[in-house]
């Protein structure tokens, strides 16, 4: 019988060398005329061990890596098809620490299944979410969903549950479902794996969501960074019309539901829910005021459900094990699990589904391993370029919604990124401005001109120019930023520019004890 | 191609001269585009990966194909980032200027790489060969810094691999 050997697909093992390997391993068994049954599939999201060739035996899968490909003959000769010993051996992969550790829902298959086997799918509990929720009533399935607690996972924290009751209580001719997959946060990846690694996981959700509210047609409004999603989502559609599980009346259900791919084209601020939907009908990414809310008049005026890819790739297993099941993880208001994803300057860079209440030390030094380049961590951004910089005395506090907004900060998409002690802060703060200012959509004033301002004044604090009066001054602007702008890229650009400024005053120049009083 | 044949001229009168585009090509997009609601962008990304940018003087016959004016085309084309109005040189890299790939050097790679294309970000070498871009993240902040090159993702780039993929893709072409 021939073994199999499991490959990732997803585009970061691709970018480390997966494809290479891949090759290697097929053109180096047929040499030896071993017969081996090569799978490529989704990545555990351990990417520090990529690529991770993974072996099925007996006991389960057993790993290698990272594995380069000019070493593929020596773990043949080391009998890696049986188990042998290696330097990159790993041993079975589901007892490695970092993995056996994780409370995986959202990403129960990653690494595990091939993307695009529906087969698969179903072997790992896919498609029993929607089986549920089409022998539900719909206004079941949406209490169903707010039991859970679930809120919005692309940053905002909305209650996933609140936002589908009032889609399904609009009266319109038609809804739509419209999946915000811009994920432009530095150090976040969560998305981009599931639509690569587990593209009918999304699709699902969306088709819940569907079900629920009354809509039969969806978008996914896919960022033009991330090619390999999008093939892979349009992939998983054609798989799932061809089996019946989208498009007209599906499995003889009476519901129809359909959706297709839209990809964005570069600009940070389509991740903005209203500025995506006028991306979609093929303007310029210009935000909308609200109200109107999307739930209300959303796309082409219609009432919208508008989701994060984790938020609706969380539904199906909330419908398939029972929301109490999903809401037993967490604290407080923060229920259920978050993909956090490690990132920057971390030793054991990946994905880390955990329950709510971990702490980010926990994430950083037990996940993590502390920083690649050996030295200390310094400042810690979490939750993208609107996020808060945390400094290494926070590391204590718990990643949940409410004890971060305490300090000003946001788990925002559960992103983390680790700096060390050669990080200029300063600097930082300067590109979060500039930042702010290039992908800002220019509808609103504050964040407009005063991203300009903002960069201007730190520029102005860096090089010693009447520091104590454009420090308050560059307060004064963050507060009117934060309390006027129309969306999140102007109210919440100055948070990392805040959290700078108060926790690393050094780099700039400026003295702790200096701080202006009058402000904020 | 020489770049200086696909930019829009002044006529004696003061009107805008358009270079020549492929009419037909253009035609044939918009033709499988029109009746899907909100198609603007897909037919630009279309149009782009056809003919490697948008030609400006496409822009009057999109618009009459979606009954919209020309400004509002040109905005946006003008908004998004990915659109070009005159063709990239043969090679497109870009570079993860974001804070993951901050954290692991990025600033000093991407120094690296403009000495190395003797240009800067958002500029063309000399040569034509490599157009260098910035770009806010690709994803790949597990393993940062990362690149995109014509499309294929790198992680964990150092200056001598950078090099080692910028050498590879000029021999190829």
């Amino acid at each position: 019988m021939s073994v199999t050997v499991c490959v990732p697909r997803d585009s970061a093992a691709l970018s480390l060398g997966a494809d290479e390997v891949a090759t290697a391993i097929a053109l180096e068994a047929a040499k030896r005329g071993v017969a081996i049954r090569l799978v490529r599939t989704s990545s555990r999201g351990m990417f520090w061990l990529e690529p991770l060739v993974e072996v099925q035996s007996a006991a389960g899968r057993v790993g290698y890596g990272p594995v380069d490909a000019s070493e593929v003959p020596a773990l043949f000769a080391a009998g890696f098809l049986q188990g042998g010993a290696h330097t990159s051996a790993l041993g079975p992969v589901e007892a490695i620490p970092w993995l056996a550790r994780q409370e995986r829902l959202t990403f129960a298959r990653a690494g595990i299944t091939d993307p695009l086997s529906i087969a698969d799918y179903e072997a790992h509990g896919g498609l029993r979410g929607l089986k549920r929720a089409l022998s539900m009533a719909p206004s079941d399935v949406v209490e169903e969903v707010f039991a859970s607690g679930l809120r919005g996972r692309g940053g905002a924290a909305f209650p996933t549950g609140i936002k589908w009751r009032t889609v399904a209580a609009a009266r319109a001719p038609r809804k739509y479902v419209a999946v915000n997959a811009d994920e432009g946060d530095s150090g976040t990846y969560s998305d981009r794996m599931i639509m690569e690694g587990d593209p009918f996981v999304l699709l699902e959700g969306m088709a819940i969501a569907g079900h629920a509210t009354g809509a039969s047609h969806g978008y996914i409004y896919v960022r033009s960074e991330y090619p390999f999603a999008v093939a892979a989502l349009n992939a998983a559609l054609a798989v799932l019309r061809e089996a019946g599980w989208y498009g007209p009346n599906i499995q003889g259900s009476g519901f129809s539901f359909d959706a297709e791919v839209r990809v964005g084209a570069g600009a940070y601020i389509c991740g903005e829910e209203t500025s995506m939907l006028e991306s979609i009908e093929g303007r310029r990414g210009v935000i909308r005021y609200k109200p109107p809310l999307p739930a209300i008049k959303g796309l082409f005026g219609m009432p919208t459900v508008v989701n994060n890819v984790v938020s609706l790739a969380s539904v199906p297993v909330i419908l398939d094990k029972g929301a109490q099941a999903y809401a037993d993880f967490g604290l407080g208001r923060s229920r259920g699990t978050l993909p956090i994803q490690l990132a920057g300057n971390v030793r054991r860079a990946g994905l880390v589904e955990k329950a709510f209440g971990v702490t980010l030390r926990e994430l950083i030094e037990d996940f993590g391993g502390g920083t690649r380049s050996g030295r200390p961590v310094r400042a810690v951004p979490v939750g993208g370029p609107l996020g808060a910089y945390f400094d290494a005395s926070l590391l204590d506090l718990p990643l949940d919604y409410e004890a971060l907004a305490e300090h000003k900060g946001m788990v925002g998409h559960g992103g983390i990124v680790v700096f060390d002690d050669t990080v200029d802060m300063a600097e930082q703060a300067r590109y979060a401005m500039e930042f702010c200012a290039i992908e800002s959509c220019g509808k609103c004033t504050p964040c407009r001109v005063g991203s300009i301002r903002g960069r201007e004044l730190i520029e102005r604090i860096v090089r010693g120019e009447n520091p104590q009066a454009n420090h308050a001054q560059l307060l004064k602007l963050c507060d009117v930023m934060e309390n006027t702008s129309l969306c999140a890229l102007g109210g919440m650009a100055p948070y990392p520019v805040i959290s700078a400024l108060r926790y690393f005053p050094g780099d700039f120049g400026l003295e702790q004890s200096k701080e202006p009083s009058c402000v904020v | 191609m020489k770049r200086d044949s696909v930019v829009s001229r002044r006529s004696p009168g003061g009107g805008l001269i358009h270079p020549p585009h492929d009419v037909e090509q253009v035609a044939r997009i918009l033709e499988r585009w029109v009746s899907t609601p909100g198609s603007l962008l897909p037919i630009l990304h279309d149009i782009q990966a056809a003919m490697g940018h948008v030609p400006p003087g496409a822009v009057g016959q999109i618009a009459r194909a979606l009954n919209q004016s020309r400004a509002e085309v040109h905005g946006v084309i003008s908004f998004y980032h990915d659109f070009r109005r005159s063709p990239a040189g043969l090679h497109v890299l870009k570079v993860c200027q974001a804070e993951s790939c901050q954290a692991v050097g990025s600033r000093a790679l991407t120094a690296g790489i403009e000495r190395l294309l003797g240009c800067k970000l958002g500029e063309t070498t000399a040569d034509g060969a490599v157009t260098l871009e910035a770009v806010y993240c690709l994803g790949n902040c597990a393993c940062s810094p990362a690149l995109m090159l014509d499309g294929r993702l790198h992680g964990l780039v150092t200056e001598a691999k950078a090099e080692r993929l910028i050498a590879t893709a000029r021999k190829g072409a």
